[in-house]
């Protein structure tokens, strides 16, 4: 099938900015979906509030547009009534880490069976350029006209913390490198997450001055290093990007049906 | 023909009734008094290869069912208070989405935490006007253990009939108290399943364009129409519109679906009405007080009545006003400070005739509290 195939093309055009990134990560997303062969009724797409989430509404899979930071808990109940369902989460920072944060760490936790994507542009985009939690410090939004003096939260890290059992990095200047990562993550049993660093050159390239699109585009290039490579150990300030966590742990879904084995035969 | 009896707590009936109407789908966070509806399906719903799962909070908890829903499965979260208060915004999201689900609030004191191991009927009217925007919303209640299984299972039939969340009201004395329940055989109390769409896969589904009849026939998320759902104003086909005309139509169906309905929704039960001159008004463990005194004044020749309501929203207005109407005086029962004596001076006649029998101090309200109030409205001194 063509990409065109997985899209509702009724609903477009769709409400990105010009140069936005999130379409990088839809056209990576569909390739990757494409290349693994998944038939569209297998797909549960659920998404919660904001620019990002905005995806599910323009792809032809079962999608769910939920509300700000859920996404993660409706995605569960979803696949936990139905495991045989591949079910994609992809997020906003502030969707997955602020006020989702703790959803977030409960679905790595649990290991249940999803991918979780998290389209890092560090701003809130829908409501006007807002920082987030993971804009980092001496960052200038709208709400830190001041610049910020927040921290920011590593995605990769946080997400080995609770437990992840795949965790990856990515980009959208690194468009093939997403496909694949993403791929992997679908394959993946367990819960996987893919942090793909993408551009908002509407609300955090503008007001930090870091240039249009093309230039945001072009700082992913410049700033971001295969994992363990030798310009990370020469430039440690790189930001690393591949497969971070690959292993196996036991899927929450699997391991429920054996409670349920369980208490039909009449043990507990 | 033996009956199957149990002795129970109305949080077991409610479960017993959850199973009965065909739940198969739980989430779930520990808060009093409603963890033994969580306890107890923790050990049930695996035996029949049913979900139960216990989640981080109860924000995620309403979500998860709310997604299972979607898949085609009848979901069920119980909390109290505080837990309710955070499942305000998804409950809203069910109603606009048109998620059939059962949500669960067994009343404690509030506001805040309160008071966690006492009774109150606090949550009337946040049942009501807890999430925000206009909407219509079914809320139920009982004041006794087979009461509670029955209008457990109707919860879940108007809930599927509607495509709309259910509210069951439950209080900690109904809740927690033990008494005796008949379970009905299978196949007595009648069921409702979803209704799920005839269009056949290829063809054009609309999942929120209604039929003649009102109804929104569903899919089954994972099955061969693929569509959208979302909190958002939408279209037909699930998909977001600012369109003033849709954005008026939806609000008016969302609404009138249920409000339209009031008299049909309408769950009560009457004990001496036909000739009372004084009617109580009550619903849930308050509703037990009441009797209470309806029955020992009726021995001494006092015509006394009770209206007890099952169904507290859509508020059954028209009930009200008829059975009330030529009454004295109508006394409305209830542990909170009259948040159903409002909708009552409102549906009423003469507001004028309408007063309030009430405790808010964590205590089960007694017949004696009712008999204090009954004694200054008939002039006898208290």
């Amino acid at each position: 099938m063509a990409v065109k195939d997985y899209l509702r093309e009724r609903f477009f055009p769709h409400l990105w900015c010009p140069g936005c990134g999130h379409g990088e990560v839809l056209g990576g997303l569909i390739r990757a979906i494409e290349n693994l062969g998944l038939s569209k009724n297998e797909i549960v797409m659920v998404s919660g509030i904001g620019c990002s989430s905005r995806i599910t509404g323009y792809v032809d899979f079962h999608t769910m547009h939920t509300i700000h930071g859920r996404a993660l808990a409706f995605a569960t109940g979803v696949k936990l009534a139905r495991p045989e369902l591949k079910i994609i989460v992809p997020m906003g920072d502030g969707d997955a880490l602020a006020i989702g944060g703790n959803h977030f760490i409960h679905a790595a936790r649990r290991n249940v069976d999803m991918t979780a994507i998290v389209m890092n542009n560090r701003i809130y985009g829908m409501t006007g350029g807002q920082f987030s939690p993971l804009s980092g410090s001496n960052i200038s939004a709208s709400t830190a006209p001041y610049r910020t003096i927040d921290k920011s939260f590593d995605v990769v890290e946080l997400s080995k913390a609770a437990g992840a059992t795949f965790v990856a990095r990515a980009t959208s200047y690194h468009a093939q490198q997403m496909t694949e990562v993403i791929e992997k993550a679908i394959l993946h049993k367990g819960f996987s997450v893919v942090e793909v660093l993408t551009q908002c050159p509407t609300y955090f390239g503008r007001k930090n001055k870091i240039g249009d699109a093309p230039e945001m585009i072009k700082w992913f290039k410049d700033h971001t290093t295969p994992i363990g490579s030798k310009a990370k150990q020469e430039h440690p300030e790189l930001i690393e990007r591949g497969i971070f966590v690959q292993q196996e742990g036991p899927e929450y879904c699997e391991e429920y049906q054996k409670i349920v084995e369980r208490a039909m035969k009449g043990r507990s | 023909m033996g009956k199957n009896v149990k002795f129970l707590q109305g949080n077991e009936a409610c479960v017993e009734a959850a199973l009965y109407a065909g739940l198969d789908f739980y989430a779930g966070y520990p808060i009093t008094p409603s963890t033994e509806i969580a306890e107890h399906l923790a050990y049930r719903l695996p035996q029949i290869g049913g979900k139960f799962l216990q989640m981080e909070d109860e924000i995620a908890s309403i979500c998860a069912i709310i997604g299972a829903s979607l898949t085609g499965r009848k979901v069920m979260t119980a909390t109290s208070g505080p837990g309710f208060s955070l499942m305000q915004e998804a409950l809203g999201y069910a109603v606009m989405a048109e998620i059939p689900c059962v949500i669960v609030d067994v009343q404690r004191g509030g506001p805040s935490t309160g008071i966690p191991t006492h009774v109150s009927q606090g949550d009337v009217n946040q049942a009501r006007w807890g999430t925000h925007g206009d909407h219509a919303i079914i809320a139920l209640t009982a004041s006794n253990h087979q009461d509670v299984f029955a209008i457990t299972v109707e919860a879940f039939n108007l809930s599927e009939t509607y495509r709309t969340p259910v509210i069951l009201l439950f209080d900690e004395v109904v809740a927690h108290m033990r008494e005796r329940l008949v379970m009905p055989e299978p196949g007595e109390v009648q069921l409702v399943e979803r209704l799920r769409t005839s269009v056949k896969e290829g063809v054009d589904y609309h999942p929120y364009l209604p039929r003649e009849d009102g109804r929104l026939p569903m899919s089954d998320f994972g099955g061969v129409h693929r569509y959208n759902v979302t909190g958002l104003v939408h279209d037909m086909w699930g998909f977001p519109s600012t369109e003033p005309r849709v954005v008026h139509a939806l609000l008016r169906h969302l609404v009138d679906k249920l409000e339209n309905r009031t008299n049909e929704l309408a769950r009560f039960k009457e004990f001496f009405l036909e000739d009372a001159e004084i009617i109580l008004i009550s619903y849930g463990s308050s509703a037990r007080s009441a009797l209470h005194v309806v029955e020992e004044r009726r021995q001494r020749g006092e015509r006394l009545g009770l209206l007890e309501l099952q169904t507290l929203w859509p508020f059954p207005r028209d009930v009200v006003r008829n059975r009330c109407a030529g009454t004295k005086a109508v006394v409305v029962v209830e542990m909170n400070m009259g948040q159903v004596m409002q909708s009552v001076k409102l549906a009423v006649e003469h507001p004028e005739r309408v007063f309030l029998a009430n405790r808010i101090d964590s205590v089960f309200i007694t017949p004696a509290d009712i008999i204090n109030i009954l004694r200054i409205i008939q002039g006898k001194g208290v």
